[in-house]
């Protein structure tokens, strides 16, 4: 029997394989389209340093099975827009995107806000509606979109130009998909909430299909620096990378090569590695045979005197923006911020940052509340799988006082060139052991500021408690002593009172 | 007839009473007004406070003095309650009413003096009788279970609406209580020569039935088991004024006897108190002897009856009488016990027409 070979194109992979991106059931998928959508939103304008503002609708256009409805999804934007010419293929082309140069976004791939288009169409049969203006003209394009599956490319179903009379910029992005959202509810108000929580800075306008508003308002508009750019780092290289830059330099030697293509790579420090690695600095590295580039690879790896990369990549929220997310959507009690110095993984720089809320807003549930994010996205599935969840566990809380009845509420915040998910749906954190060290190290410091928090409380409230035994007692002694005597008048205790609250401090 | 009038007993002691609450209450208004945080000081009741005195042949509390001061965080709540109680004593007292421990448990609130619980309210009794050395029952505080008197005693009432009123203690066939009207009465006068206690109810009816009273010419308190402190204070009180001996009859075995020895040398419980023991009454049986003498139906001992034995032989209070250590070894001996009702096997009247008359003479069986 003749076996049949086939090619197929990335986006007809991803669309027999839409379960590794989260589109595994009608509600995780409403879920999950919501979210990729949104995010390139943020990512849109925090790019350009604009607080987001951004106003989504999923509004019921008919039912399709016993569960599930087909709806119509609108996100708009105040974002960077799009150049009409990159719309069709930033829409329509699996693994096209903005984003593939290291620095940190939410975004990795050139996938996400695609596969929900993708979804959309193959659940409804419908085509996409693109509008976007970059601002600096006064046009507003207007593409409608369909995927072609198999051949992974953007069919432009039609085109429009519309006069930008008010200057807007932004971009709207409006499909139908099925879904059941009735399911996905609670975890689409909790992403917007904990969304709402990193991004303070950010407004977000949800209507849900039953006309619900739900509204997120920014309590600052001061934003973490946006990150820059960076050259891939030598620890982080692979050898399919490696042939890509080698394929596209325009040097002629080694030395030069290596201090162009990568991330903190000197005079001095390539001449070390080249004599490290035996190969002469005059080498063409577009002689390299294939051989010597695994070899390259390896030696990349293992040379010891690289730099660490640095942090500039990243844009980690800071201790003012993330005690102001966290203090708007919990309004705890007590809270402490935290972040880590950069550290690395396998060559990507990362930064923990975290913050713990005590009592207020924060529910007492028996166990901790666990906030998890990665480059400022919420990360909502999976939660015992996550590494924080696990060093969580681990924790000695005793000595710090804290024990899981109270109303404590831990939010982790990781930011990286890359974001060690476990899947390519973004859910949790995989269990690298410096990663794990950061997040433990980290803990550790805001445990003990709860920790000083709860001791100053309990000396507190003990206080408190004293006083108040005194004042109710002591009255009564004075009173029933009185009657006891036979006299009129009641003794003053107001002095005694007051003495118990001085010696207060020293007693117990 | 012999006419026997104590001085107005009652009356003074009540007296002293009120005066020694008073003193308590002047006590604490001083140190408060004198701007300090009073202090109230009692003998220690733990155990290692607790000492035999051969001399009161009784209990009683050592030197070891115990404080509360309600500038201590835990002992102001049980320093303001203590203050309560003496003032609700006072009240009951000088009021002539009476009350009983679970009511002094919800009376307190009233006063927003809530106890946790009824052992707590009761704790706090005990600590208003060991600082003023009066019981409960001299605060008009009595317990809930009665035991009853019968026999040719007349008394005069002390209560409010009774005051001079006067009853002969035989005037009702099933004998009068032993509660607060009773214990705050005068004695007046009586005919009786001794005073008979039997531990059980059905045996006192008995004897009544079988005219007990006149033939032996006795009182008869039933104590209900394990006497009540007011019908100990009160067969102390009978001894003391009357001048009457007093013979006790319980079950024979290690309970029924130190259901005797109570009522003789006290309980390590009242240590803190005076005045509920009567030294000089006897136990007249039903001894470990006795059963083996008048052959009388028996249960065996079973273990916890020995292992009572082996610590009532240690105990101090049965070391003064050589008849306890020889009882507790017939008991051991023997291993065998007996109830006083196991005399009806002679028929309906032999305990009191034979048991009875040797016991109080302190005869052997006639044979
Ligand atoms: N709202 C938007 N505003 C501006 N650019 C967008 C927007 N949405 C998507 N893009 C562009 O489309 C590209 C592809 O998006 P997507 O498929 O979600 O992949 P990714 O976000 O992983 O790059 C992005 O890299 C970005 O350049
Ligand atoms: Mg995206």
């Amino acid at each position: 029997m003749a076996q049949t070979f086939e090619e197929i194109s990335a986006s007809d992979f991803f669309y027999r394989n839409r379960d590794i991106a989260g589109f595994t059931n009608p509600s995780r998928a409403i879920f999950v389209a919501i979210r990729e959508i949104v995010e390139n939103s943020l990512d849109a304008a925090e790019s350009q340093k604009i607080p987001p503002e951004i106003f989504i609708r999923l509004s019921f256009e008919s039912e399709a099975t016993k569960d599930t409805q087909i709806y119509k999804l609108h996100v708009e934007d105040n974002g960077c827009g799009i150049p009409p010419r990159f719309i069709p293929s930033a829409f329509g082309q699996i693994l096209y995107g903005s984003k593939y140069k290291l620095k940190q976004t939410r975004g990795t791939f050139g996938l996400g806000g695609k596969m929900s288009l993708l979804y959309g169409q193959v659940t409804t049969h419908q085509a996409a509606t693109i509008t976007s203006s970059t601002g600096d003209t006064n046009k507003i394009y207007q593409f409608k979109l369909m995927i072609d599956i198999q051949r992974n490319r953007p069919i432009i179903i039609d085109r429009k130009v519309l006069i930008n009379k008010d200057g807007w910029r932004g971009t709207i992005v409006e499909f139908s998909l099925e879904g059941d959202y009735l399911r996905a509810m609670p975890k689409i108000l909790e992403y917007f909430k904990q969304t709402a929580m990193v991004n303070p800075y950010a407004n977000l306008t949800f209507v849900d299909p039953k006309g619900r508003l739900y509204k997120f308002t920014r309590v600052t508009t001061i934003m973490p620096e946006p990150p820059k750019e960076t050259l891939p780092h030598p620890y982080g290289v692979d050898v399919e990378l490696l042939q890509r830059l080698i394929a596209i330099t325009e040097c002629t030697n080694m030395t030069d090569f290596l201090r162009r293509h990568f991330h903190r790579v000197g005079e001095i420090t390539a001449q070390k590695f080249l004599e490290f690695s035996g190969l002469t600095p005059s080498k063409n590295p577009k002689k390299l045979a294939h051989e010597e580039i695994v070899k390259l690879t390896q030696n990349l790896k293992k040379f010891k005197d690289f730099l660490p990369p640095d942090a500039s990549c990243l844009s980690p929220l800071g201790e003012e923006l993330l005690r102001a997310g966290i203090t708007k959507e919990l309004n705890p009690e007590y809270l402490v911020v935290h972040q880590r110095k950069p550290s690395t993984y396998g060559g990507h720089p990362f930064i923990v940052e975290m913050g713990i809320a005590y009592g207020g807003g924060v529910p007492k549930t028996g166990s901790f509340v666990i906030y998890r994010f990665a480059n400022r996205i919420p990360l909502l599935y999976d939660e015992a799988s996550d590494v924080s969840f696990r060093v969580i566990g681990s924790m000695n809380w005793r000595r710090y006082k804290v024990s899981p009845d109270m109303p404590i509420a831990i939010v982790v915040h990781l930011c990286s060139t890359k974001v060690p998910y476990k899947t390519v749906g973004k859910e949790f954190l995989a269990d690298r052991a410096e990663i794990r060290r950061e997040i433990a190290n980290e803990l550790r410091e805001v445990a003990r500021q709860l920790g000083h928090f709860l001791t100053r409380q309990e000396h507190v409230d003990r206080e408190k408690k004293r006083i108040s035994i005194f004042s109710k007692y002591l009255p009564r002694i004075a009173q029933f002593a009185a009657i006891l005597a036979q006299r009129e008048r009641i003794p003053d205790i107001e002095k005694l009172l007051k003495s118990v609250q001085k010696y207060g401090a020293e007693e117990e | 007839m012999v006419q026997k009038k104590s001085k107005s007993s009652v009356a003074e002691r009540q007296q002293e009473v009120v005066n020694s609450l008073k003193k308590l209450g002047t006590d604490i208004y001083d140190q408060l007004d004198q701007g300090v945080f009073p202090t109230i000081n009692m003998p220690s009741r733990s155990t290692e406070n607790i000492n035999y005195d051969p001399v009161t042949r009784q209990y009683i509390l050592g030197e070891r003095v115990v404080s509360r001061s309600a500038r201590n965080i835990r002992h102001v709540k049980p320093f303001t309650q203590l203050a309560w109680a003496a003032m609700f004593s006072n009240e009951l007292t000088t009021k002539k009413k009476t009350s009983t421990l679970r009511d002094v448990y919800y009376s307190a609130q009233a006063y927003e003096m809530t106890f946790t619980d009824q052992q707590e309210s009761n704790n706090i009794i005990t600590d208003l009788e060991t600082v003023t050395g009066f019981s409960r029952e001299d605060f008009h505080i009595f317990p809930e279970e009665r035991s009853a008197i019968f026999g040719d005693l007349t008394i005069g009432y002390t209560v409010p609406g009774y005051e001079g009123k006067q009853l002969n203690l035989t005037s009702h066939p099933d004998g009068v209580l032993i509660g607060p009207a009773l214990t705050t009465s005068e004695f007046i006068n009586t005919k009786a020569n001794k005073v008979i206690a039997i531990e059980k109810g059905a045996l006192f009816t008995r004897f009544i039935e079988e005219n007990v009273h006149n033939k032996h010419n006795a009182l008869l308190i039933s104590c209900g088991g394990q006497a009540p402190r007011q019908t100990r204070s009160f067969i102390r009180r009978l001894q003391k004024e009357l001048n009457l001996p007093v013979y006790i009859f319980t079950d024979g075995d290690p309970w029924g006897m130190h259901i005797a020895q109570v009522i003789i040398s006290g309980s390590a419980n009242a240590a803190h108190l005076r005045d509920l023991n009567t030294p000089d009454a006897v136990w007249s049986g039903v001894w470990a002897s006795d059963i083996v003498e008048y052959k009388l139906p028996t249960d065996p001992l079973d273990e916890v009856d020995i292992k009572r034995l082996y610590e009532l032989a240690k105990d101090p209070r049965y070391q003064n009488d050589p008849l306890w250590q020889r009882e507790i070894k017939m008991f051991l001996k023997i291993k065998k016990k007996a109830e006083q009702e196991a005399f009806s096997r002679y028929g309906l009247t032999y305990i009191v027409d034979e048991y009875l008359p040797n016991k109080l003479e302190g005869k052997p069986k006639s044979s």
